[in-house]
């Protein structure tokens, strides 16, 4: 049984980001098919009366107060930029939502 | 000196037998001379090390009390980042980055005078077993440099095993420090869950991921353990609680009257002959120390598998989301009228490695709704079985034990087109993270049928992480009692380039 | 053919053909829905120690976490945890007992992590609602809102867009991004869907903006300043033929930033979407923007590709499960609603109905009563804030919060004009030096010399000059023709330059000429 077709990961891949060629995809949705037919063995015990376990720690509250310390300079934050201009990051025209 | 334990190394500097800007340069030197051959650094800081040795060494000349591993050389693993210096978690996505920040584990570090030598080789984002999916190539086994050292953190184990670096740091998410640590024939520990701070490891899955200390002997691990662990107020899931008496027990290395409980899933069909044999005989051993070895189940460890190849891609389908060449890293595409869009897409297209990419896709899938339940959802709740599985063990138990992989070093190659075979490799190593508690692989012989270091895994409930150095330290006397030399002695020596 | 719509097609033919807002509301009932995005104004960041100054240089307040670094993890700020709380209890929520952070994935340059650390499933405050009043042809009406949930998250960088036209994205070169803002403490508060308002939907979801805006002033958590957008409206509308039971399509106006644009934005859309649905043409569910010049809005994008956003609990973060303790310590602290606030000012102070409500709608609330609180006269303290002060502020297109007068300086010039040592006169010349940045009312009376001239040796001779002057004039006062007494005390006005009391001034004339005062 088939799991995932090329459009199926083509729709992931945009949702992640990442550039596929067809190739890539078809690959990739084969891998996945074995991939997701071995961890859907998890649904065998994953019954409803059984809660979920997002983290292994029991910990609750954890928080900081409310206190500024110091920032990166500018030239630190600015570092790893791949361009920048008048000491904000550059980057692409960015296509869609007006914020 | 460079084969010598670390602890050893710092005694011989506070003797004046040797300073550390010498030490510092004597595993400089092993690094330039066999590096070639073994690949487990991606960078070297010359300068850094030796000015922060000379550092130490004047403060040991001014009679300033120092760290117990002052002076000591260490390996780091190119997932924690260092202030300044090129770090890259094996990725190409990463090139050229240099961290403006140093990780919490880093400052600890440099806090105790423990001179870091460079950083190590690790599969891209610590995503691999084998250390095969680095985007900047393989690190060799120094046991037979046509294997695997393990992976994620092969440089690191690799490094240890080759006496580049008496320590080492790792990180391990599903079994990154342990498993390299058994087909080097060293020691790995994976503390606590909270026990290490994760502030300045690069996630790959954050409900998972533990910074680890990796040595040659249990008592060195110990005292870097020490050094590394305790409270941090930059990462929330840091515990605030006393650090376990690790080198306390690792002196001691008393077994009289702890139950060991051999977890019946994890050893038996799947496990090769010679793994399997030099288990046996450890229990043994450690049943003539005054241990008393007794059976426990974990039914539900035959989903942990399966839950943790839905709960780490998810997890890391959005760490690895900020890799989007805008901040940091690198831009691919940014030509005339390209969009951000565009050039996010072809830089993480061309910046991560295949493996990188599954991951990523797998779980983007198992987050997406309409799949939410069945996947994520579900392995979540694999993940409540898991615990109760360790739970009810523990009453039976004070440590469990099992071997740390089912087989030896594989062949560089051999697995890299097989995923899932490749995933199976992590099968005893998993369960520990998945329920966040600590794990130790501590040696315990060669394999007869191949000649290749066995792994033995020792696992404590939460915030017990003596237990294991307890455990490990017994095995490991006992078994040097047998051996009469450390297993380490026993590796074929490489060829030094000049 | 339907009718033309006023947008598309108002140029035309020269002439608008629209629906009215009364043939909308004749034939459709609105329902509202109103996210309301607050800043916090916290000192440091939700996740991280940088400050939250508005208006620094760009990416001076950035670090690891905030720019989301390889590596860096968030903490909580236990001030945000506790503002949203305080929130809650102020809308008459359920705080939470086990609330948890998820990330919300989804990439955008200005979001460095690509993925928002919000509440999704189990946010800190649920089930609330908030009573709001609107003045009608009918009388006043109350409307209560319902609140659904009130949940904590980061807010996104800043982008400039550069090229192309006029900043817009749409067009731009490349754009350029600033940081500071990136992780400043946001929390959301969400209606249910608020039917049953009529044709007063604009006018409620004004008011309820508006209250909800004192209410987070008074409880000290944010600075509610709509321009800077440290309170941001996104507005949903749909319609259905009244006496319908389902819901029409409802449209997202973002970001309406300030109390007018909520209203208008409301009625604008509920116009467009009874056009659009008198012309048999479906609304589409899509988020618009509001322009502020046309009052109009304008599609973004559609929602026609549902976002997929992925939303797991945040693996960094562990819960935040107030117990009942320091719920109850929040409680405690809350300050007076200011409904019931305004009620008894309007009492104590003895405030018609109409004033009340142009101090309500001027701000001028707290300003006046600070300045009552420091001895001033209710209804003179109103008087200076409304009227003089006003006037500067709205010259000079500020607040009255802006300008350089405080609320002392406001007490003492009652004190001084009560004590006769100011006429009206010359205290609204110390109020223009105050604000003009020349000191306190002392310092302003000493360097402008703005004291009363009351040595009445001085005026008398004044007066001798004044009559001395017109002596015609001073003739007819002395024959009775009191009204004529106008000029010569004009005249004393102007040679003291005005700082003489002309009540005293005509006593004295009026005595000098014989004449009786009343």
């Amino acid at each position: 049984m088939s799991t995932l077709s090329r459009s199926d990961v083509a729709h992931l891949a945009r949702l992640a980001r990442i550039d596929m060629t067809d190739p890539e995809l078809d690959s990739l949705a084969s891998e996945l098919d074995v991939i997701l037919e071995a961890v859907a063995r998890v649904q065998e015990v994953a019954t409803d009366d059984i809660l979920p376990t997002s983290h292994p720690l029991p910990l609750r509250n954890v928080a900081r107060p409310d206190v500024v310390t110091p920032s990166l300079s500018p030239k630190d934050a600015l570092s790893g930029a791949p361009a920048s201009e008048d000491q904000r990051f550059r980057v692409p025209q960015i296509l869609g939502e007006e914020a | 000196m460079i084969t010598r334990p670390a602890h050893e190394m710092a005694a011989a500097m506070d003797s004046g037998e040797i300073t550390s800007v010498e030490l510092t340069q004597a595993h400089l030197d092993r690094i330039s001379e066999v590096d070639a051959q073994v690949h487990a650094f991606l960078h070297v800081d010359t300068e850094g090390a030796l000015t922060q040795a000379k550092a130490v060494d004047d403060a040991r000349a001014r009679g300033e009390k120092v760290g117990p591993l002052a002076g000591v050389p260490l390996a780091l693993k190119d997932v924690i980042v260092q202030n300044g210096i090129p770090t890259t978690a094996g990725s190409k996505i990463l090139e050229g980055w240099r961290p403006p920040y140093d990780a919490t584990v880093v400052t600890k570090m440099k806090n105790a005078g423990i001179v870091i030598l460079g950083k190590t080789n690790m599969d891209e984002f610590a995503m691999g077993s084998s250390t095969e999916n680095s985007a900047y190539g393989p690190t060799h086994n120094p046991w037979d440099l046509t294997r695997i050292p393990g992976g994620s953190g092969g440089g690191s184990s690799a490094s240890l095993a080759a006496f580049q670096a008496p320590l080492a740091i790792g990180t391990d998410t599903g079994g990154s420090i342990r498993q390299p640590a058994a087909v080097t024939g060293t020691v790995g520990v994976k503390p606590t869950y909270g026990g290490v701070s994760r502030y300045g490891l690069i996630a790959f899955s954050s409900s998972l991921d533990q910074a680890g200390p990796c040595a040659r002997t249990v008592l060195d691990a110990a005292l870097l353990h020490e050094v590394i662990a305790g409270h941090d107020v930059h990462d929330a899931t840091s515990i605030d609680a006393p650090v376990p008496q690790v080198v306390h027990a690792a002196r001691n290395g008393d077994v009289k009257g702890m139950k060991i409980g051999v977890v019946k899933e994890l050893n038996g069909d799947g496990y090769q002959a010679g793994v399997r044999s030099r288990f046996e005989e450890s229990l043994e051993l450690l049943a003539k120390a005054g241990a008393e070895i007794v059976e426990v189940s974990c039914p539900n460890f035959e989903y942990a598998l399966a839950a943790y190849y839905l709960i780490a891609p998810s997890e890391c389908s959005s760490n690895l989301a900020r890799f989007d060449a805008m901040r940091y890293g690198i831009r691919i595409g940014d030509a005339d009228g390209a969009s951000a869009e565009s050039v996010m897409n072809l830089t993480r297209e061309v910046g991560f490695g295949r493996e990188v990419k599954r991951r990523i896709i797998l779980g983007t899938y198992a987050l997406s709704s309409g799949y939410f339940d069945a996947y994520y959802g579900s392995a979540q709740k694999v993940r409540t079985l898991i615990m109760q599985d360790f739970n009810n063990a523990f009453t039976h138990a004070d440590v469990l034990v099992s071997p740390t992989c089912p087989t030896t070093a594989f062949k560089i190659g051999e697995k890299a087109n097989d995923p899932l075979a490749m995933y199976l490799n992590d099968i005893a190593t998993i369960p520990v993270n998945m329920a966040g508690i600590g794990g130790m692989s501590l040696p315990c012989g060669l394999a007869p049928e191949d000649g290749l270091p066995v792994g033995f895994q020792v696992m404590a409930p939460a915030m017990q992480d003596q237990r294991m150095y307890s455990v490990g330290a017994a095995l490991e006397a006992s078994l040097l009692t047998q051996w009469g030399a450390p297993l380490l002695s026993q590796i074929p020596a490489l060829a030094v380039a000049k | 053919m339907g009718r033309t719509s006023a947008f598309t097609d108002s140029s035309i033919g020269g002439g608008k053909v629209s629906l009215t807002y009364e043939d909308v509301i004749a034939k459709y009932e609105p329902v509202l829905g109103l996210e309301v995005h607050v800043e916090l104004n916290t000192h440091s960041k939700m996740f991280c120690g940088c400050s939250t100054i508005f208006g620094g240089e760009p990416n001076t307040q950035t670090c690891p976490v905030c720019l989301g670094m390889p590596g860096a993890l968030p903490v909580v700020n236990e001030k945000a945890i506790e503002s949203s709380i305080l929130i809650g209890l102020a809308l008459n929520c359920s705080i939470a007992p086990f609330s948890r952070f998820s990330r919300k994935n989804y990439f955008y340059p200005d979001m460095p992590k690509n993925f928002q650390i919000s509440q999704y499933d189990e946010p800190i405050c649920v089930n609330g609602y908030l009573d709001v009043e609107i003045d009608t042809d009918e009388g006043v009406k109350k409307f209560r809102v319902e609140i659904e949930r009130v949940h904590m998250e980061e807010d996104t960088g800043k982008s400039l867009h550069v090229g192309g036209a006029t900043g817009r994205i749409h067009g731009a070169d490349y754009s350029l991004l600033d940081y500071n803002r990136a992780g400043i403490p946001l929390v959301e508060i969400v209606t249910k869907i608020v039917p049953g308002t009529g044709k007063y939907a604009p006018e409620v979801a004004k008011a309820y903006v508006a209250e909800l805006r004192d209410i987070l002033r008074s409880l000290g958590v944010s600075d509610v300043r709509m321009e800077q957008g440290s309170l941001r409206c996104d507005a949903n509308v749909s319609l259905r033929l009244i006496g319908a039971q389902t819901l029409g399509t409802r449209s997202e106006t973002k970001n309406v930033n300030s109390l007018r644009s909520v209203e208008r934005a409301v009625r604008g859309e509920m116009i467009r979407h009874a056009e659009l649905l008198n012309r048999g043409e479906r609304v589409v569910q899509e988020t618009r923007h509001f322009q502020e010049e046309s009052g109009l809005t304008r599609s973004g994008r559609s929602k026609e590709q549902a976002e997929d956003y992925r939303y797991f609990p945040e693996p960094d973060l562990v819960p935040v499960a107030p117990d009942a303790a320091w719920i109850e310590t929040l409680r405690a602290t809350l300050p007076e609603q200011p409904t019931l606030r305004r009620k008894r000012l309007q009492a104590e102070w003895s405030v018609p109905d109409k004033e009340m409500a142009a101090m309500i709608n001027a701000d001028a609330l707290d300003i006046v009563e600070s300045t009552v609180k420091l001895g001033a006269d209710p209804t003179r303290a109103r008087g200076w804030w409304l009227g003089e002060i006003s006037r500067i502020a709205n010259e000079q297109n500020v607040t009255i919060a802006d300008l350089k007068i405080t609320p002392t300086d406001v007490a003492e010039i009652v004190a001084l004009v009560l004590q006769g040592d100011l006429t009206d006169k010359l205290a609204r010349q110390v109020v223009e030096g105050v604000i003009a940045g020349e000191g306190t009312p002392a310092s302003v009376i000493e360097s402008r010399g703005l004291k009363v001239v009351s040595d009445e040796s001085a005026l008398m001779a004044a007066i001798e000059r004044a009559i001395a002057a017109q002596p015609e004039t001073a003739e007819k006062i002395r024959n009775g023709h009191i009204p004529a007494a106008g000029a010569l005390i004009g005249a004393v006005m102007k040679e003291t330059k005005g700082q003489a009391d002309a009540a005293r001034v005509r006593e004295l004339l009026l005595g000098h000429l014989g004449q009786s005062v009343d």
